[in-house]
C-alpha cells in the first residue's frame, strides 16, 4: 500500500507539472505567466522533496529547498520587478495560434512518453514515468522559446525548461549533490545574463518584442 | 419485501428515477436562477416559476410560420424524447439498475448530439436568418465540444475498463483508485464542455435575446406553445443529465451500488440531491465571475478542454503500459 501512495503522489504532483507547462503556453497574460511559472517550480520542489522521502535520499531535500527558493520565490519577484519596469506587467501577448501550439505541445508529450517507453526492464516504472515527464516538460519549454516573441516570456520558457531537468534528474536514484549545486548556479548565472540583455534589447529598440532584432539582422530588409 | 416479486421492485425504482430526472429538472434549473438573481442583487423569481412557465406554455396556442414542414412540429417532441432517455438512463441515486445495461457513455453522448441535429435542422426549416445563425453557431459549438467529450469518455473508460456508467460509479464508489491526475483533468475537460452544451455564461447566455449574442435561443426564437415548452423541458432535463453525469462520474460517493435496502437508498437519494444542489449553486457563481466570451474565443475555450482530455488519456497511457 505504501509503495503503491508512493507512486501515485509522484504521478500527481510530476502529472501537475505537465499540466502547468500547458497551462504556461495558454496564458496570454506576462503576469499570470510569472505566477504559473512560480506555481510550477512549487510543484517541482514538492515533487524532489517526495522522491527523497520515497528514495531516503535526505540530500534530495536541499535541492527542493533550492527550488522552491530560488524558482519559487526569487526568479518569479525578480521577473515581476523586471516586468514592472519596462512597463509591461499589463501587455497581453499576441500568442501565435493557441489552438495549433496545444495541438503542437501535445504531439510532444505523445513523442516523449513514445520515446521513454522502450527504456529497458531494469528501471522502475516510477523512473520511467519520471522521465516521460521531464522529457515532455523540456519539450514544451522548448516550444514555448520557440513560439512566444516576448523576450520575458521565452525567458520563463527556458526556465520551465531546466525544471523538466530537475524533475529528470531527481528521478534518477543518487545524483550528486555537486551538479545540483552546478546546476542552480548556472541557472542562476543565466538569469543574470538574460535580466541585462532584456534590459540592452529595451535600450535599444524601446520594445522587448524580438521580432524588432530580425530586422536588425536584416532579414525583411529587402521588403521595407 | 418478500410479498412483491423481484421484477416489480426493480421497474419501479427504474421508472421512480425517470421521474425523478423529469421532476427535479425545472426546480434544478429555477434554484440557479434564483442564486444568480441574488448574487445580482434582486429577489429572483421563485424557485417553481420554471414549473409555471410550463405550464403556462403548454395551455397556449402554437403559432406555426406557413412555410414550417412537419420537420418544425415534430422536432420539439424528438429533442424532448431524446434527452429524456439520456438523463434517464445516468444513474442518480442508484447504479445497477434495471436498465443499466443500456447506459452506455458513447450511447448517451450520441442521443444528446442527435436531439441537437435534430434542433439544427428545425433552427433552419422556416428560413428566418435567426434560425440559421443559431443553428450554424451550434453546431460549431457542437463540433469543437464533441472530440473534448469523447476524450474524457475515453479516459473514464480507460480507468474503470467499460464505458457502461453504472458499472463505472460501482467502481470509483467501492474500488480504491487511488490519486489519479487524469480524472481531475478529466473533470476539468467535463466541466468545460458541459458549460458549452447547456448553453451557459462564457459561451452563451441563457437569459439573452440581443440578436448579436444569443445562440441556443436564437435557434428555437420562432418556437411558441406546447413546442417551446418542450424544448424548454428538454433545456431543464440537459442541465440536469449533466449535473448527474458530473455526480455520476466523479463524485459517485453514497450512491447505493449492490444491495438496495431502504437505508442505502434514502442515502443514496439524499446525497444525489446534495449533490445536484451544490453544483446547481456553484453554476450561477461561476457564471457572475465571468464576462461572457467573443464567437471567435469559442475554440480557444474548448480547445482548452480538448488539450485537458487529450492530456488525461496520455497520462493514463504512461502509467498503464509500464
Amino acid at each position: 500500500m505504501t509503495q503503491n501512495l508512493g507512486f501515485d503522489v509522484a504521478h500527481l504532483l510530476a502529472g501537475s507539472m505537465l499540466v502547468l507547462s500547458f497551462v504556461l503556453l495558454y496564458q496570454d497574460r506576462i503576469t499570470a505567466v510569472l505566477n504559473v511559472f512560480a506555481l510550477q517550480a512549487i510543484a517541482l520542489s514538492l515533487s524532489v522533496a517526495w522522491q527523497s522521502v520515497i528514495q531516503d535520499a535526505p540530500h534530495l531535500l536541499v535541492t527542493a529547498a533550492i527550488a522552491l527558493l530560488v524558482k519559487g520565490a526569487v526568479i518569479p519577484a525578480a521577473l515581476h520587478r523586471i516586468v514592472r519596469q519596462l512597463g509591461i506587467h499589463r501587455e497581453i501577448e499576441e500568442v501565435i495560434g493557441a489552438g495549433p501550439t496545444m495541438l503542437t505541445g501535445l504531439g510532444l508529450v505523445a513523442l516523449s512518453i513514445l520515446l521513454v517507453m522502450p527504456v529497458g526492464p531494469g528501471v522502475s516504472v516510477l523512473v520511467r514515468e519520471d522521465l516521460a515527464f521531464a522529457l515532455a516538460i523540456i519539450l514544451l519549454g522548448m516550444l514555448m522559446m520557440i513560439t512566444r516573441r516576448n523576450a520575458v516570456t521565452q525567458i520563463v520558457g527556458f526556465m520551465s525548461l531546466e525544471n523538466g531537468l530537475v524533475l529528470a534528474a531527481s528521478g534518477a536514484k543518487g545524483m550528486p549533490l555537486v551538479v545540483e549545486f552546478s546546476t542552480a548556479f548556472s541557472i542562476l548565472i543565466a538569469f543574470i545574463v538574460f535580466g541585462i540583455f532584456v534590459f540592452r534589447i529595451r535600450e535599444r529598440f524601446d520594445t522587448v518584442d524580438v521580432t524588432a532584432l530580425d530586422r536588425f539582422r536584416g532579414e525583411q530588409g529587402d521588403r521595407e | 419485501m418478500a410479498l412483491i416479486p423481484d421484477l416489480v421492485v426493480d421497474l419501479i425504482a427504474q421508472a421512480a428515477q425517470m421521474l425523478l430526472v423529469l421532476a427535479l429538472a425545472p426546480l434544478v434549473l429555477g434554484f440557479t436562477r434564483k442564486i444568480k438573481a441574488r448574487l445580482l442583487r434582486r429577489i429572483g423569481a421563485p424557485l417553481w416559476q420554471p414549473y409555471i412557465d410550463l405550464w403556462k406554455l403548454l395551455h397556449k396556442d402554437a403559432v406555426l410560420a406557413h412555410n414550417a414542414s412537419w420537420l418544425y412540429r415534430i422536432a420539439p417532441y424528438f429533442v424532448f424524447a431524446a434527452t429524456w432517455v439520456a438523463a434517464a438512463l445516468v444513474p442518480t441515486y442508484a447504479a445497477n439498475l434495471m436498465f443499466s445495461w443500456s447506459a452506455d457513455l458513447i450511447a448517451i453522448v450520441a442521443l444528446l448530439a442527435t436531439g441537437r441535429f435534430a434542433l439544427a435542422l428545425a433552427g433552419m426549416d422556416v428560413g428566418t436568418a435567426f434560425g440559421g445563425i443559431g443553428s450554424s453557431r451550434e453546431m460549431m459549438i457542437a463540433s469543437l465540444a464533441e472530440p473534448a467529450m469523447l476524450l474524457v469518455v475515453f479516459s473514464v473508460a480507460l480507468i474503470a475498463g467499460t464505458t457502461q456508467l453504472s458499472s463505472i460509479a460501482t467502481t470509483f464508489a467501492t474500488a480504491s483508485v487511488g490519486l489519479r491526475v487524469s480524472l481531475g483533468l478529466a473533470m476539468f475537460a467535463f466541466v468545460f464542455v458541459a458549460i458549452a452544451e447547456n448553453a451557459r455564461i462564457p459561451i452563451d447566455n441563457p437569459a439573452t435575446h440581443l440578436e448579436l449574442t444569443m445562440v441556443h435561443e436564437a435557434m428555437v426564437l420562432e418556437y411558441s406553445g406546447r413546442h417551446l415548452a418542450m424544448i424548454e423541458a428538454a433545456t431543464a432535463l440537459k442541465l440536469m443529465l449533466y449535473f448527474s453525469l458530473l455526480a455520476c462520474l466523479f463524485l459517485p460517493f453514497g450512491m447505493a451500488t449492490t444491495d438496495k435496502d431502504w437505508a442505502a437508498l434514502g442515502i443514496g437519494v439524499s446525497s444525489y440531491l446534495l449533490k445536484i444542489f451544490v453544483m446547481a449553486a456553484l453554476l450561477p457563481i461561476g457564471e457572475t465571475a465571468v464576462a461572457k466570451m467573443r464567437v471567435f474565443r469559442y475554440p480557444i475555450f474548448l480547445g482548452g478542454a480538448f488539450a485537458a482530455g487529450a492530456l488525461a488519456v496520455f497520462l493514463l497511457f504512461v502509467s498503464r503500459s509500464f
